[in-house]
């Protein structure tokens, strides 16, 4: 099978709109006739569902939470990037487009990223007129921020809660389309298999969470906005509930799975402090606005830091990356985090973190500015490390985030299963190899108010659609399947914690597929995988009734996925020997420890096809061409 | 520190619920209070017993999941704090606690810790919006807001939706929840044109989801995570006034 991206040909500037204007419609008095479902409630889901509600579509909703309105975007602290150019600061379409591509290491699809940049100003408009509290200036206009990897503000935000403010957003005006009966909502249901009919997505199995029940759904098209798979580390700042689980059953049906070892770090979480946690808590990247990222000159210099002279400080970031200094990509900082605590200048009792410190800032503009930007940030980082950042240094250490890989996408957002549309985190489509700060909930609203309406209509209007109800064989089979997973879950009656084994998957992956990766060790991470799997089946205790609520059950499986994803997360990484953005092979590096690409043999999406639980999975290309940016080794010195 | 926990188990909401009493050892003062249930939890399931049901997914005080009552106290006994945010350095060893879920009528009880809040969502979908359709937006720069009121609207916009409010009332009334989302849409210009229609949908919404009516006794402002003031529901009521005034008229 070869990759067809779909892009549409003609200059980059005008791709978009050309499309729009070849693509199919749907008369508007037919919409109802088509049955939408769309599973997941975050951003990218919930614009989705407003928008082809308002557009007359029967849409049906799904998601894991009690509410849509608790789907993991709410946790989103620092804000969205947007190409206004309201600073006047030389912003533009064309620089967001730019910055991107080169924040995601030329490992992303050029026309996607501009569509990206330029409806990204859209989205603000759409916002702000939903009555998101946007921070203003005091002459009523919107305020800006900066963030990672860019040098202008382009950065809007509400406080530290912006993904809260964008979700409920978009969630309210899904709720206006449930009054409106135009979206049906099923919430405690969790998708646990694709229907695919012919060669279409044609609907979804999945399981009432309180009942127990396992449901048939049948639809016209199957809309996953799932979320990505930052769990799979056990410890990561995502939700709990994360998972990988539907976007997995859909890839055991058919969908490539592209760019799986495209993960990223977060250089600013709260550190590790025991094997109690449960997950990390991000610190958001907007800190580095006015924190300074330092550690001591000597190693194992234990002083307490504001004992610590400014002579003795090293403040790396600054020293190595002048012109971006304390703001330069994720990727970078997390690396070089890394780099000085195994140096052994990590500060704190386990060595491995390094200071935030606002001490300068403080000073500069007093508590008060500070207190107003990050309060809430603050606030948070005492409640858990039960320290006081307005007196102390923060300390801070990388830890799993966000992932650009994903189910593989054409330029509509369709896998490679017809009518199965991907959105949002759970595709792969718009980040590279890393993704700028601020750019996942652009990515996550882009796709649901703005590219599906209209790509979906165009496969909508132009598709035959036999009539499929939920007796056909393939939803039987599908619901068998599902019941049979379940069964041989709650029989294997074992002694150990589906936590337990989750545990020690994370920590393998941490340890090998992590911040620097090599052939030895990814090898290694392969075998053992494939251990802990077999160990997971003969061993996991997974006791209460499949009738009713059981959160342990639920875990499980998504577990067990985890243990089959791990493997196809840890192939892709042994495969790219080039390092490239969050994908850092120790092979491959410049002398001065930098990502070293290899265009010649990796310009290429790596979409990986599904050929059994235990058998190798197959690689398919997407080849890369860069038209507009020239790749070249990214520098933010 | 070894805590005793008293929990409230009940299988369902037909089922009848009792207090089963669990000994938590090697809990840690950094542990936060979930994952003390984690760990209590992770001793019943090696035993092959049913876990205790509690709902819980940001673990950083944001999405509203988590929430039930520690001693009586809705989030337990930390101001401006979820359960998942309260650390267990807030207790003591040998001290025992009792957890029980939300109790009103409006909140079915689905299990153990874990109750059915669908009726927030249903008051939202009464009116909690602006009525724009994607794609009509003008430029967002062409509508001016004072910082004072944005901040003012971010106060109140900040609910999670986590129930404490409705937990804490002894008339079970979603008063502040209700008025948090009707006073962040009354101060923006963008909820002027819904203004009057949307307070009296809500507030009857809320009505007819069976919750009671607010006696102004500020136990919701006390307990709530995000620290909501009543001054929300003192709104409310003067734009729920004009609005049938209006309508009279
Ligand atoms: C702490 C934190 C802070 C962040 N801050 C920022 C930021 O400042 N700026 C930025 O741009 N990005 C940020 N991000 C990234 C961003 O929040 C996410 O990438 C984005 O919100 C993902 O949105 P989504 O709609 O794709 O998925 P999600 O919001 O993860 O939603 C997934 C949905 O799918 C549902 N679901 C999952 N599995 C199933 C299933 N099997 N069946 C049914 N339903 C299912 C869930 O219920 C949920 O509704 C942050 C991420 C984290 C972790
Ligand atoms: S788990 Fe999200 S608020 Fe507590």
């Amino acid at each position: 099978m070869t990759l067809d991206s779909r892009t549409p040909g003609g200059p980059l500037p005008g791709k978009w709109d050309r499309h729009r204007f070849e693509s199919k419609l749907v008369n508007p008095a037919n919409r109802r006739k088509f049955t939408v479902i769309i599973v997941g409630t975050g951003l990218a889901g919930a614009s989705a569902a407003s928008s082809l509600g308002e557009l007359g579509y029967n849409v049906k909703s799904f998601c894991i939470h009690d509410s849509p309105r608790r789907a993991h975007s709410i946790a989103a602290q620092g804000g969205i990037n947007a190409a206004k150019n309201y600073q006047n600061d030389g912003d533009s379409i064309q620089r967001l487009f730019h910055d991107t591509v080169k924040g995601g290491d030329y490992r992303s699809r050029e026309a996607n990223v501009y569509r990206l940049a330029q409806l990204s100003v859209n989205i603000i408009d759409q916002c702000v007129a939903q009555g998101v509290p946007f921070a203003r200036e005091y002459g009523g206009l919107l305020d800006n921020r900066s963030f990672g990897g860019a040098q202008v503000s382009r950065t809007f935000y509400a406080r530290g809660q912006t993904g809260q403010q964008l979700l409920l957003g978009a969630y309210q005006s899904m709720m206006r389309q449930v009054e409106k009966r135009s979206v049906s909502l099923f919430a405690n249901r969790e998708m646990l298999d694709l229907v695919v009919v012919s060669g279409q997505a044609r609907g979804i199995i999945c399981r009432n969470l309180i009942t127990g029940e396992i449901e048939r759904h049948a639809g016209h098209a199957v809309l996953l906005c799932t979320g990505g798979y930052g769990t799979a580390y056990y410890l990561s700042t995502n939700a709990v509930n994360s998972n990988v689980t539907a976007a997995w059953r859909a890839h055991k049906r058919g969908a490539f799975f592209a760019n799986p070892c495209y993960t990223q770090i977060h250089p600013t979480c709260i550190p590790v402090s025991g094997t109690h946690q449960s997950k990390l808590t991000l610190m958001s990247e907007s800190l580095r606005n006015d924190g300074r990222v330092w550690v001591p000159k000597k190693n194992g210099d234990k002083r307490p830091p504001q004992q610590i002279p400014e002579e003795d400080r090293d403040y790396y970031l600054e020293r190595r990356y002048p012109s971006f200094g304390n703001l330069v990509p994720r990727d970078v900082a997390s690396r070089n985090a890394k780099v000085v605590c195994d140096e052994g200048r990590g500060v704190g009792e386990s060595g491995l973190a390094v200071y935030l410190d606002f001490g300068d800032a403080i000073k500069r503009l007093g508590e008060d500015v500070i207190r107003t930007r990050y309060g809430n940030l603050f606030d948070m980082y005492r409640k858990i490390t039960d320290e006081d950042p307005y007196r102390s240094p923060m300390r801070i250490y990388p830890a799993i985030h966000y992932t650009m890989g994903g189910l593989w996408v054409d330029y509509n957002l369709m896998s490679t299963i017809a009518g199965l549309h991907v959105l949002g985190e759970a595709n792969f489509s718009d980040h590279g190899a890393n993704r700028l700060g601020a750019s996942a909930l652009m990515q996550g609203l882009a796709d649901g108010y703005f590219v599906i309406p209209y790509t979906l209509a165009n496969y909508l209007g132009g598709t035959a659609f036999p009539v499929v109800t939920t007796d056909h064989d393939a939803f039987r089979d599908a619901s068998d399947t599902v019941q049979g997973r379940i069964d041989k879950l709650l029989n294997a009656r074992g002694k150990e914690t589906p936590r337990q084994l989750h545990r020690r998957l994370g920590q393998l992956l941490w340890d090998y597929v992590g911040m620097a990766r090599n052939d030895a060790g990814l090898g290694k991470a392969l075998a053992e995988i494939s251990k802990l799997r077999d160990e997971f089946w003969q061993n996991v205790s997974v006791p209460g009734p499949a009738n009713n609520l059981n959160k342990n059950l639920e875990y499980a499986g998504r577990v067990a996925d985890y243990l089959e994803f791990a493997e196809v997360l840890t192939v892709d990484a042994l495969h790219r020997t080039e390092s490239c953005g969050g994908h850092f092979r120790e092979e491959s590096q410049t002398p001065d420890g930098e990502a070293l690409r290899d265009d010649a043999n990796f310009s290429y999406v790596a979409a990986w096809e599904f050929k059994g639980v235990t058998a190798k999975p197959e690689l398919h290309k997407e080849p890369l061409d860069f038209e507009y940016v020239k790749p070249s080794q990214r520098s933010y010195k | 520190m070894r805590i005793t926990l008293k929990v409230w188990r009940q299988s369902g909401p037909a089922k009848a619920g009792t207090l089963v009493e669990y000994a938590a050892d090697n809990v840690s003062a950094d542990m936060s209070f979930l994952e003390m249930l984690d760990l209590v939890n992770e001793g019943l399931i090696a035993r092959g017993e049913d876990p205790i049901a509690f709902d819980s997914d940001c673990r950083e005080g944001i999405c509203g999941a988590c929430g039930f009552l520690i001693d009586g106290l809705p989030h337990g006994p930390v101001r401006g704090s979820t359960v998942c945010q309260l650390h267990m350095r807030s207790f003591s060893d040998g001290d025992t606690l009792v957890l029980e879920p939300w109790r009103a009528k409006a909140f079915p009880l689905v299990k153990d810790l874990v109750v059915d809040r669908s009726a927030f969502d249903r008051i939202i979908q009464a009116g909690g919006y602006t009525s724009i359709n994607v794609g009509g937006a003008r430029d967002a720069n062409s509508i001016l807001i004072g910082k004072d009121t944005v901040e003012q609207a971010m106060d109140s916009a900040a609910c999670i939706a986590c129930g404490a409010c409705v937990a804490a009332c002894k008339n079970a009334s979603a008063a502040l929840f209700t008025a948090a989302k009707i006073t962040h849409l009354s101060l923006l210009p963008q909820g002027q044109v819904e203004r009057y229609t949307r307070v009296v949908r809500m507030v009857d919404r809320h009505d007819d989801e069976g919750f009671g009516s607010c006696s102004n006794e500020g136990e919701c402002e006390a307990v709530c995570p995000k620290e909501i003031p009543i001054t929300n529901i003192a709104r409310m009521n003067r734009e729920y006034l004009k609005a049938t005034l209006m309508r009279g008229r």
